[in-house]
């Protein structure tokens, strides 16, 4: 009897297996390794210490820009879901209608715009704004944020919805549910799931943003990811190497609960 | 045995009752051009109210359509739908007092049991200690006051089955549409949630509109059957009525075993190819056309020593079945004919194959088709 073909008994297969995991992850392990670095340089190792830990923490400029990171992340990533669920909704519980495949693909556009394209487009649309109103706050960079994190919310959410069984909302309504109750009751809860692994997904997408941030962000306005690209135009010392651990450390976290949550079924 | 008689009009139990859903003239389209579906076409009925009425045709003939049309998930495109005398094609679901027990139970997976059951009575608005009251009555009902609050993803098919049935009825509502509730349990459950059905029926007083494709279920447990094919209601009749005067080759085809026989119409009834002339009953609705085809069941026959009465013919196979025993004769002129015997301990067949043999054919048993 032969064999079945697998793609796992072909020789060379755990050896190249391995060496592209190696090949992935080496680059982050010497990263976070060097972040434990007692010495100043970023190549040669001097022993453990966390040392650049106390220095990155205790670095005025280091906590303003994770807080306004993360203030920009919350703020943007909570709009973003909200738009995205009502945008989910609309896109998954209306009859079918000629341009409802034509609306999927444009809410989904932020995805296959390059990002630069945008940035500059915001870039030129803000400073006019900015001229006209003299507004200068964090509401450009906010907003900004909020247009590119939408389609990452929505992509979530909608799977969740389109895997429902649409006679649980019936049964609902059979149930003298107006529509309303309906989603509050039943549509809401189930969705809970996917609302929620949308915007751990917009939050880490907004966090982990340069491209766009660094051309709408007006003075004083660093981010989190544009200080450490500030920062590397200088001097490198393992403090930065310290920052983007900790960074790591909170992605894979919520990219984690992003997993575990979108794949609890009901 | 000369006088044709009309089969029983099967709409004359329904009279005497008061009507609970009045079907007329409802049609369903989908779609539009070459996709264009009629699901169901220009279908009227009339169902009495605590009436247990079966909807009972092929998968695809437009059960559940009728059923949507009528707990409001679908508007006709022609026709009405009246619930005790009002015209309630207008109302959205949540507005009409009819509940539903879905194919697949639509449970509501995030409650509990007790959660599920309070929710129509909830939307409904009740008091709190009315729907408490209702719950528990409503779990006894169904026999399942010890899982109330289990979630509705620990509790096996047959009581999740039990649990939708009570959701649906603890609102009381005015009919229960039930869309092939038993399709998904194992063949013994399915015959304790037939009895179980039937008492629900019987205790709670409530007009059920039961769908299947299963006939034997069907002869089982209605009062009245519509028998569907292609969108249309084909038959409305009793169990017996359907059983016994089918008035189309469809109905007489689904619904158990027949003969057909070919003839020419006469004064007297239907006389066949081979020159014997038969009483018949005429279904409603006859055109008036020469040739016909009359069925007869396989039970309502007799074999006989060759006779001067009755079809003659060849015995052909002899088929024993342990309760019944089939024999399929080769008639002079007139084709194949199965004749279905009851067993009696010990009695040995009288009939071998080869045998020249007559069929007796019993008292009311040829039934003309319309078609
Ligand atoms: N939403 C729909 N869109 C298009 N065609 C439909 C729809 N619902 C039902 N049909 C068609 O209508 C016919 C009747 O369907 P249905 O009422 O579900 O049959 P049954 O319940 O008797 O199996 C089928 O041919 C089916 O394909
Ligand atoms: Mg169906």
């Amino acid at each position: 009897m032969a064999r079945r073909f697998s793609v796992t008994s072909q020789p060379g297969f755990v050896f190249l297996a391995m060496l592209t995991f190696f090949l992935l992850y080496l680059p982050v392990a010497t990263l976070v390794f060097y972040s434990f670095n007692a010495g100043v340089s970023v190549a040669i190792w001097e022993g453990f210490s966390l040392r650049w830990y106390h220095t990155a923490m205790a670095n005025e400029a280091v906590q303003e820009a994770a807080l306004r990171s993360a203030f920009i992340a919350f703020i943007a990533a909570i709009i973003a879901t909200i738009s995205a669920t009502m945008a989910a909704i609309a896109t998954t519980r209306t009859p079918e209608y000629p341009g409802l495949t034509f609306k999927y693909a444009f809410i989904n556009q932020p995805l296959m715009v390059p990002e630069i394209v945008t940035a500059v487009a915001l870039l030129i649309v803000f400073s006019r704004i900015k001229i006209w109103t003299d507004y200068s706050g964090l509401g450009y960079l906010i907003a900004a944020h909020t247009a590119f994190c939408i389609p990452f919310a929505y992509l979530p959410i909608r799977a969740r919805l389109e895997s429902m069984d649409l006679t649980l909302e019936r049964a609902a309504a059979d149930l003298y549910a107006t529509p309303f109750q309906a989603f509050r009751r039943i549509t809401l809860p189930l969705l809970w799931p996917g609302i929620i692994a949308g915007f751990m997904l917009a939050f880490v997408t907004s966090l982990d943003d340069v491209v766009i941030t660094e051309f709408v962000k007006s003075g004083g306005q660093e981010t989190l990811p544009t200080y450490m690209l500030g920062q590397l135009r200088r001097s490198v010392t393992p403090e930065i190497n310290a920052i983007s651990t900790i960074f790591l450390g909170i992605s894979v976290l919520f990219v984690t609960i992003f997993f575990l949550i979108s794949r609890k079924k009901n | 045995m000369s006088d044709a008689k009309t089969a029983e009009n099967p709409s004359k139990s329904a009279n005497s009752r008061k009507i609970a859903v009045d079907v007329q003239g409802a049609s369903k389209i989908f779609g539009t051009g070459a996709d264009r579906v009629a699901a169901l076409d220009n279908v009227s009925v009339t169902i009495a109210e605590n009436e247990f009425f079966t909807l009972l045709g092929p998968s695809g003939c437009g059960k559940t359509t009728l059923l949507r049309l009528i707990a409001g998930f679908e508007q006709p495109t022609a026709g009405q739908i009246l619930l005790e005398g009002q015209d309630i094609s207008s109302l959205p679901p949540y507005a009409r007092p009819v509940n539903t027990v879905f194919q697949n139970y639509a449970l509501f997976p995030h409650m509990t049991v007790a959660g599920n059951i309070a929710f129509g009575l909830e939307m409904l608005g009740k008091p709190k200690a009315e729907i408490k009251q209702t719950v528990a009555a409503m779990l006894k009902l169904v026999r399942m006051e010890d899982l109330a609050n289990r979630k509705t993803s620990q509790i096996s098919g047959g009581q999740q089955q039990r649990v939708a049935l009570a959701r649906a009825l603890a609102p009381r509502p005015k009919v229960l549409l039930l869309d092939e509730p038993l399709s998904a349990l194992d063949l013994k459950l399915r015959k304790e949630m037939q009895i179980e059905l039937k008492r629900l029926q019987h205790e709670t007083g409530i007009t059920f509109i039961f769908v299947t494709h299963d006939q034997e279920e069907a002869l089982t447990m209605s009062d009245r059957i519509a028998v569907m094919s292609k969108g249309k209601i084909l038959q409305v009749g009793s169990p017996r009525e359907i059983y016994d005067h089918p008035a189309e080759r469809f109905v007489a085809n689904f619904i158990g075993e027949t003969n057909f026989l070919e003839g020419e119409r006469t004064k007297k009834g239907v006389k066949l190819a081979n020159g014997v002339e038969l009483a018949v009953s005429l279904p409603e609705g006859l055109a008036g056309k020469s040739q016909v085809t009359i069925v007869i069941r396989p039970e309502h026959a007799r074999l006989t020593a060759r006779a001067k009465t009755g079809l003659p013919g060849i015995l052909r196979h002899v088929v024993f079945f342990g309760t019944d025993t089939h024999y399929h004769v080769d008639l002079d002129a007139c084709g194949e004919f199965i004749v279905r015997e009851q067993n009696n301990r010990g009695a040995a067949p009288a009939f071998k194959a080869g045998d020249k043999v007559s069929i007796a054919i019993g008292e009311n048993a040829a039934q003309m088709l319309r078609d």
